[in-house]
């Protein structure tokens, strides 16, 4: 019965995510697919969740499992929460495919105490290999779209990610880096395929 | 008999033969107060059971019936061999799984299967209630069913649940009682009607009462009106089914391949409704249509009624609309959704793709019945019962 140790994530980025929140935490995961991550943080981390997805089929996989998730888009799907209704706000491998991105990071933070941010690194060296001397879109494991059916309308890399949390005055805590064979320490922005940052506002002012 | 018998002999999901049971209370002088103010007693409830409630009292489920349904939703009936309208929702190894659950169904007050309604008969006058019954509201059904629940030495249920007019008494009882309510499973229902929707009732309310023979409601030495009711019943089945469910179901096809030239009912849909109206004035009783349809309308648990703002509740909800459902379209669940999240409560939705309109809470049960086992597991257990992947708990799968 030692599942607490069985139950760590398979995925990566789900790993990094899991180790960072803490125990029984109110969580909400925004674009939360078919619940993996959501599952493992009940298990694991005893955590209280709610999930929310755009695809119903999706949907539909989560509520079979019995987790608290319902249809709606990210951008308006937080609007009815009151402040600080959660501990960890969850968004990951979304933030890409989001248009009103400052809006979306500014709500997560009102509605949690934490935001846990997971994107794409667009400047991962292959990708730069790619655009740099193949002239081509780039196509790498994290970025698996081919330029006219991909549901992403952002790209970032992480340096970008970190000059927007400077101008936006958002605080980050922590953040990891990962690349083909797990954590990346030297040189994240060329070697790494994904990043997770933990987020939360500032103390004072802005 | 014996045809029930081999029935449960051979289809072990089915509950077997099952009883109508009654429960009174509120004699005078200690009727109930209604909330449009006046006084009510005795009231008698109808109700069914299936299923065992276990040592601690944990398990029990309270199934809540649609606007003509009544406490007999599943199993057979000795008598009859009528079967329960969420036969396939209900019994050992279904959704609601008797196996684990204990089960209740309860008929409502103003209801005419054996539910205290008006066509009962008033105690201080000996004649029926008629229209000297009182307005009754979704809240006064809850507050019944509170007593039967009371009766029965359940303190907390694990799970109310309904469709359409039973989803609305399932947001009622999460309003009025939230403490007594793990989980709630609202299906194809609304926080409060739509001027659409109590349009319809008007109609159908109008219907009734423009028929002669409904007599000021008093018809109940003369017979039921007949037309009127069964009218009310046709305007009723228009709404239950989708465009794309009556063209498959009827398309433009004729009863009699030619066209009769007169009233009579050229087309299949005509037959259908007539038929179902016909068929209605039998079961259901006039007075209690205008009644239910009434509370139905009064009900708004909309802007901050559904769980009060000084409250945090620990009940969980799982929400299902269904697709071409327009009398409940999937907007109204989605307010249940909004409202639910503005005061922080754990809420499970799914819109299920579906063509049969409203009536697909009643017809679509596949899917139903795989969203409602997982959550009431989860409910009752907790998540450490999933059979998950990595996991060593596979006692539960």
């Amino acid at each position: 019965m030692n599942m607490e140790r069985n139950d760590t994530p398979e995925r990566a980025d789900h790993r990094v995510i899991y180790e960072a929140i803490p125990p029984e935490s109110r969580v909400l995961d925004l674009g939360c697919g078919t619940g993996e991550l959501l599952s493992h943080l009940v298990r694991g981390k005893h955590a209280r969740v709610q999930g929310i997805e755009m695809d119903g089929r999706s949907v539909y996989e989560c509520v079979k499992k019995g987790l608290s998730v319902f249809q709606g888009d990210i951008e308006t799907g937080l609007t009815e929460y009151p402040d600080g209704a959660f501990d960890d706000v969850i968004l990951n491998q979304c933030l890409q495919e989001v248009r009103k991105v400052d809006f979306v990071i500014a709500e997560s933070l009102r509605v949690g105490k934490r935001v846990i941010v997971g994107f794409p690194n667009f400047a991962y060296f292959r990708a730069r290999i790619m655009l740099g001397l193949g002239g081509r879109s780039p196509v790498t494991a994290s970025l698996p779209y081919l330029w006219y059916d991909t549901p992403n309308v952002r790209f970032l890399s992480i340096r970008d990610f970190r000059i927007f949390c400077l101008d936006k005055g958002l605080h980050v805590l922590t953040s990891h880096f990962i690349g083909a064979n797990g954590p990346v320490t030297f040189w994240p922005n060329l070697f790494a395929l994904n990043a997770v940052f933990v987020l939360a506002k500032r103390k004072e002012g802005k | 008999m014996v045809s029930t018998a081999l029935k449960k002999n051979n289809f072990q999901n089915d509950i077997g033969t099952v009883e109508t049971k009654y429960y009174t209370f509120a004699h005078p002088p200690n009727e109930l107060v209604l909330e449009c103010g006046e006084r009510l007693g005795p009231i008698t409830l109808a109700y069914e059971t299936y299923g065992r409630l276990d040592a601690r009292r944990s398990n029990a489920i309270l199934i809540l019936h649609a606007l003509s349904g009544d406490a007999h939703a599943a199993g057979v009936h000795g008598e009859d061999g009528a079967t329960g309208w969420w036969e396939e929702m209900i019994g050992p190894g279904k959704g609601f799984d008797t196996n684990k659950y204990f089960v209740i169904c309860s008929n409502i007050i103003g209801g005419c299967k054996g539910s205290t309604g008006p066509a009962a008969i008033n105690p201080t006058t000996g004649r029926p209630y008629a229209l000297g019954f009182p307005f009754i509201t979704i809240a006064d059904m809850v507050n019944t069913q509170r007593r039967l629940i009371d009766h029965l030495g359940i303190d907390r249920l694990l799970c109310v649940a309904g469709g359409s007019m039973g989803g609305m008494q399932v947001l009622q009882w999460a309003a009025s009682y939230p403490e007594r309510v793990r989980a709630a499973i609202p299906i194809a229902t609304a926080l409060k009607h739509s001027p659409q929707q109590i349009a319809f009732n008007e109609v159908v309310r109008q219907s009734i009462m423009a028929d002669p023979a409904w007599r000021k409601g008093d018809y109940y030495d003369h017979g039921q009106p007949e037309k009127g009711l069964a009218v009310a019943r046709m305007i009723g089945h228009i709404t239950f089914m989708s465009d794309r469910s009556m063209e498959e179901k009827f398309s433009r096809r004729l009863k009699n391949g030619v066209f009769s030239f007169n009233f009579d009912a050229d087309f299949e849909v005509e037959g259908y409704l007539r038929y179902r109206g016909a068929n209605f004035v039998k079961r259901f009783d006039a007075n209690s249509y205008l009644y239910i349809t009434k509370a139905m309308d009064y009900l708004d648990l909309s802007a901050g009624r559904l769980i009060r703002q000084d409250k945090l509740i620990a009940t969980r909800f799982l929400v299902i609309s269904f697709s071409s459902d327009w009398l409940y379209p999937s907007y109204q669940s989605q307010e249940i959704v909004r409202e639910l999240k503005g005061r922080q409560v754990d809420v499970a939705y799914c819109e299920l793709k579906s063509t049969y309109g409203h009536d697909a809470f009643l017809v679509e049960t596949a899917e139903q019945t795989e969203l409602i086992r997982n959550f009431l597991r989860v409910t009752q257990q907790g998540y450490h019962s999933w059979p998950g992947r990595g996991t060593t708990v596979g006692g539960f799968a």
